[in-house]
């Protein structure tokens, strides 16, 4: 046989085997939906969902469609995912350094940290913050303020709720400042390369980011008021506080759990990544005179970057995924809403698992591309 | 005497300033453990919160005096290279000291010392620690789920064997070892499957037969995770190959299994299994709900133990295929004796990490109805007779579990540093 | 002669191989459950995770309740022995599939007949076995006596995918109160989010309520308030397609409230062989053929009456005398004030 047929042959086999293999479960599926008198179709998503959502970042109750429930439900999901990144990021930069320090003591909490909170499972944790640790708050009418205006209890964290008067004017200052700041940036940059002489950019950015939104405040007729929650009596035993925003126990178990876990496998990351650096950057850079803090700073951290940006992408990638494990507590974000309760009152399992896989998987794929597109860019300007 | 100045201490009157320095320092350590073990305050006559960051003013002051470089005395120069370098470090050096020891108390006596472990109920759970009567109560459901306590022994016995089968690996004489992979792919998990088959789930032999859905605790967590690896780690192997393979199908083909499986997260996956999966099965085919949770995960930890081992295929130089291939190898014959083994040697750390993964992960299979620990918790908790426990048994779970695994990791950590050694 | 003797015979073994033929897939049209069900020599029963009077498990993993009830009649009827039976705890979430799917024959896991269960999902309810209404819990101490208390802002917990859920927002909205929904999957984690004080009041269907508030930590702090909100009729489930298993489990509900009806009880069973009633005497297999319409022996009725006993015996013994719910409001017969009322067996 040449090569060509047998090169062939395997792949004709492959694709032979997985037709049938996909053809055996559809034709299944079909069976067994006709029998049951089940019809398959995405129409359920325009019927009106009946049900409503603890909590939702836009406008819903169980008038909209299913198709605005699963909306909810993913911005839910984003925004666990996005609170989470922030502060597990912080988080775990903050003990990767810690990790790499020479103070004993420092280096030891942050490792007794890291192995702590790796090796005990992310659903443990969470049930733990959710069932044992929130559920121990006061209830509201035992509460006591924080700062006067926060309130910590079993229903939730009530805090003070921004009220803007014409908020435009000051998100418009805001952006003016960030492009204002990008272009000092360039100039600053190109001054330095040209006449090397160096701007003190953060300086004037951070004057910047004050001055301007605070002119807003005085010519642009932007106000600033606070709502703060004000306890009201519901019967004789139960209190709620009213006005101000209310963040649900829920949200604050999950996030804190993600959080909390994900910073570990972030601080070995920068740990890894400032470690990569070879001891002859270090060395050399003290040899022209830089500063411990200039060495970190112009020297350690960029070609550091290289090294922990994409493992901790990876992670941002994970804690997404894991906060589906929302399912397990109350909070409504995509699998609960959607995979749950939208499964169990319509029944239709097929349609709406693939739908959830489909959403998680677009979100996994585009985060892939847009780091191996960081990968790829970084790389050019390698050796 | 020279002069002493506080603000710059010296070398000269080094004994002074080391003398004076560490007794302020030992004097805040003991205002903080008096305050924390005995609720003593010994500087309850300042204000409030004079007397609060009192401990911190003097510690600082002391840390600060006996930081004088170079002294020559060994102990001294490594405690202030370590702790005390610049007054940051020293503030932070503090603050952990303080607090390991007010955290100290409050876990003593919640863990041991106010906590009750004889008894038989509710009632013997006095104190206002921990209840480990409640544990120790629910110790069998929690190792064995809802196993019959009569037939435990079936599951004792299968996991000593399995256990005492595994280390056979580090007996045979030389002529044996070229078998050591046979029987690690191929023998143990037939054995293995079928001591789970016929003594734990029973039905032949005279065994009584047990359902699955009676399985619990950390057998089933043992049960599930062993499985798990044994299907995944070929299966993730061959995906592997495929990824690499020259033949565009199979290359697409596994490039697509291996992102779809990546990129949903385990619990849809589990959902798949439970509510979806059913529908695409014949109408009379029934499959016992563990056996697709087990599929499931396998699947879903072989796209994960596929790009390990492509890591590792890729690390190996050219040469090594290009050796095996101008020695007349073929594909197959390639891969098994030359690429492979090495290649394996070296992933073992990641795969170590995936097997880790996949036992935190394990706890996730109560969301379809199978209890292993953490949802044989879930069910103890709301008992009516033992409400109000959660916490004890959180922390007995997260014990357990943390136990297991920072033994695997340093055990992996270990296996890393012996085979990084060899190459 | 012989030729026309050779035709008859042909003739004659053709139509015999036809009506063999016929009676044999008309025969093989009776329940492929029943048939099914008879060669594995148990029920299958998906019933709850625990909720005591309606289905619970003891300390011994022995089951008992109304629902369970239901389907050891069946078992009863079919196999000749209530206690052939397997029970499968299911979640509210996988209790549909696992029928649809295949898992379980029969659903009797308190679900509440509605519409769009009946027709959009493959199921079929086969009757009723508890009528119920959907209610609201909350502590003593909260001094509310009546919903009509209930003040914006309130935060109410529940189950997920249930009607339940859907009916308390159909509540809510026509009173125009803002209310919170705080849902859960599994029943014991809804329970222990009002115990502790997440929510302040507990909705589901009020038989769920008086049993779940023997789960709670101080059972006397919690008080159902008298409004019931909404229609909850509960009651076993089958796969659409066996029409002939549809019959059987819905005539073994009907025959255990008829039982009642006339006054058949597990004691008395036998000796009502002899009663005057043609009506008793077809219910106690003394007279007719009912069981053959289904595949079964005559006895089927009676033994049901016997092991299982009527419904008011299967009530008392798992709802009246624990202590869940006393009075039987609408599950008593139509003749003495409630609404159980079943076509005739006969």
């Amino acid at each position: 046989m040449n090569a060509t047929v047998r090169k062939l042959i395997p792949q004709l086999i492959t694709i032979l085997v997985v037709v049938l293999v996909f053809g055996f479960f559809t034709i299944n599926a079909q069976t067994n939906m006709d029998n049951r008198g089940i019809e398959f179709g995405y129409g359920f998503l325009s019927q009106e969902a009946s049900f409503d959502v603890q909590f939702s970042l836009i406008e819903y109750d169980g008038s909209h469609s299913y198709a605005r429930a699963y909306l909810v439900g993913l911005l839910n999901t984003l925004l666990v995912a996005f609170i989470g990144i922030i502060i597990s990021t912080i988080l775990g930069v903050i003990i990767g350094i810690a990790r790499l320090s020479p103070n004993y003591l420092i280096e030891r909490s942050a490792a007794f940290y890291v192995e702590f909170f790796r090796n005990i499972p992310l659903l443990l944790q969470i049930f733990f913050w959710y069932f044992a640790a929130l559920r121990a708050l006061p209830l509201p009418q035992d509460a006591e303020a924080i700062m006067g205006v926060f309130f910590l209890t079993i229903k939730g964290l009530f805090v003070p709720r921004f009220v803007w008067e014409n908020l435009d004017v000051f998100f418009y200052s805001i952006l003016a400042v960030i492009i204002s700041i990008v272009v000092i940036k360039n100039y600053a940059r190109r001054l330095q390369e040209n006449e090397g002489k160096q701007l003190p950019v953060l300086y004037i950015s951070l004057g910047l980011f004050i001055i301007l939104p605070l002119l807003t405040f005085l010519i642009g007729g932007v106000s600033l008021g606070f709502e703060i929650p004000v306890i009201k009596q519901l019967s004789t035993t139960s209190f709620v506080y009213e006005g101000g925003l209310g963040i649900p126990p829920e949200l604050i178990a999950l996030t804190l759990a993600l959080a909390l876990y994900t910073a570990t496998f972030i601080a070995e990351c920068v740990r890894a990544g400032i470690q990569g650096i070879s001891k002859g950057q270090k060395e050399a850079a003290a040899s022209i005179g830089l500063t411990p803090n200039q060495v970190l700073k112009l020297v350690i951290m960029p070609q550091a970057l290289r090294i922990i940006i994409p493992p901790t992408t990876n992670q941002y990638l994970n804690l997404t995924k894991n906060s589906s494990l929302a399912a397990a507590i109350a909070y409504p974000d995509l699998v609960l809403v959607f995979a749950g309760t939208a499964l169990m009152q319509t029944g239709r399992a097929i349609e709406i698992v693939s739908i959830t896989m489909l959403t998680y998987l677009s979100i996994s794929l585009s985060i892939s591309v847009l780091m191996n597109w960081y990968n790829k860019r970084i790389a050019i300007t390698e050796k | 005497m020279n002069k002493l100045n506080f603000l710059k201490p010296d070398k000269e009157n080094l004994h002074t300033y080391l003398y004076i320095g560490s007794s302020l320092f030992f004097i805040s350590i003991l205002d903080v453990f008096l305050g924390a073990f005995f609720q003593i305050n010994i500087t309850s006559f300042l204000p409030e919160f004079l007397s609060f960051i009192f401990p911190l003013i003097i510690g600082l002051i002391g840390l600060h005096l006996i930081r004088i470089e170079f002294t020559g005395i060994k102990n001294l120069d490594t405690v202030n290279k370590n702790i005390n370098t610049n007054t940051f470090n020293a503030v932070l050096t503090l603050l952990i000291i303080f607090v390991i020891i007010k955290s100290l108390p409050p876990l003593m006596s919640w863990f041991i010392i106010d906590a009750n472990i004889a008894g038989d109920t509710k009632e013997a759970c006095t104190g206002t620690g921990a209840c480990w009567t409640y544990i120790k109560i629910w110790m069998r459901r929690f190792v064995y789920g809802m196993y019959p306590n009569d037939y435990q022994w079936r599951i004792n016995i299968s996991f000593i064997l399995l256990i005492a089968l595994a280390f056979v690996g580090y007996i045979p004489s030389e002529k044996l070892k070229k078998f050591l992979t046979l029987y690690y792919v191929v023998i143990y998990p037939i054995i293995a499957f079928i001591l789970i088959y016929y003594l734990i789930s029973g039905g032949a032999f005279g065994l009584e037969w047990v359902e699955t859905g009676a399985w619990g605790g950390l057998s089933l967590t043992f049960i599930v995770s062993f499985f798990c690896l044994i299907f995944c780690f070929p299966v993730g192997m061959f995906l592997a190959l495929g990824r690499r393979s020259q033949l565009p199908t199979l290359r697409y083909i596994s490039i697509g299994f291996i992102e779809f499986w990546r990129g949903v997260p385990l619990i849809t996956v589990l959902f798949m299994s439970s509510v979806m999966f059913p529908m695409f099965l014949p109408e009379d085919f029934f499959m016992d709900k563990l056996v697709r949770v087990i599929i499931a995960i396998s699947l879903f930890e072989a796209a994960y133990v596929a790009e390990v081992i492509r890591g590792g295929l890729q690390a190996l130089p050219k040469g090594q295929y290009e050796a095996a291939k101008s020695l007349g190898m073929g594909y197959w014959k390639m891969h098994i004796f030359v690429i492979l083994p090495q290649a394996l040697k070296l992933v073992i750390p990641g795969i170590a990490n995936t097997f880790l993964a996949l036992v935190k992960d394990t706890p996730l299979i109560f969301v379809v109805g199978l209890l292993e620990i953490v949802g044989m918790l879930n069910l103890a908790k709301t008992n009516p007779k033992w409400l109000g426990f959660a916490m004890e048994g959180y922390v007995f779970a997260a014990i357990i579990f943390w136990i297991i695994c920072y033994a695997m990791s340093k055990y992996s950590y270990n296996l890393e540093l012996k085979y990084k050694t060899e190459r | 002669m012989f030729k026309v003797m050779k035709k008859l015979t042909s003739l004659v073994a053709v139509v015999a191989v036809v009506f063999a033929f016929t009676t044999e897939v008309m025969a093989a049209k009776k329940s492929k459950t029943l048939k099914n069900t008879q060669k594995k020599g148990f029920v299958r029963c998906g019933v709850s995770q625990g909720l005591p009077g309606f289905s619970n498990a003891d300390a011994s993993g022995n089951w008992t309740g109304v629902d369970v009830d239901v389907c050891r009649a069946v078992a009863a009827a079919t196999l000749g022995d209530a206690n052939k039976v397997k029970f499968t705890p299911l979640s509210a979430k996988e209790r549909f599939t696992a029928l649809t799917s295949g898992e379980i024959d029969i659903l009797s896991r308190n679900t509440t007949w509605t519409l769009s269960r009946d027709a959009d999902i493959g199921l079929t309810f086969v009757g009723v076995n508890f009528y119920d209404g959907q209610g609201f819990m909350v502590r003593k101490s909260s001094g509310i006596t009546s919903v009509d208390q209930f003040k914006n802002g309130i935060s109410a917990c529940t189950n997920i995918g249930t009607t339940t859920e859907l009916n308390m927002r159909d509540f809510f909205n026509s009173r125009g109160i803002s209310y919170e929904p705080v849902a859960f999957e599994k029943a014991d984690e809804v329970v222990a989010a009002y115990d502790s004080g997440r929510c302040d009041t507990y909705t589901t269907d009020k038989s769920g309520l008086a049993a779940q508030r023997t789960k709670m930590s101080n059972p006397d702090e919690h008080i159902v308030l008298p409004e019931t909100i909404s229609k909850e009729p509960l009651g076993p489930v089958v796969r659409q397609g066996d029409s002939v298993w549809e019959d059987i489990v819905r005539w073994s509900l009907n025959v255990m409230i008829e039982a009642e009806e006339y006054g058949i009880t597990s004691a008395n069973a036998d000796s009502m062989k002899n009663s005057e009633n043609p009506a008793i005497k077809r219910l106690v297999g003394a007279e007719g053929e009912l069981g053959a319409a289904f595949g079964l022996d005559n006895d089927w009725s009676l033994r049901i009456i016997k092991q299982v006993g009527n419904y008011g015996e299967s009530y008392k013994r798992n709802i009246a005398d624990t202590g869940i719910l006393p009075d039987r409001g609408p599950n008593q017969l139509w003749t003495k004030g409630g609404i159980l009322y079943v076509p005739p067996a006969r």
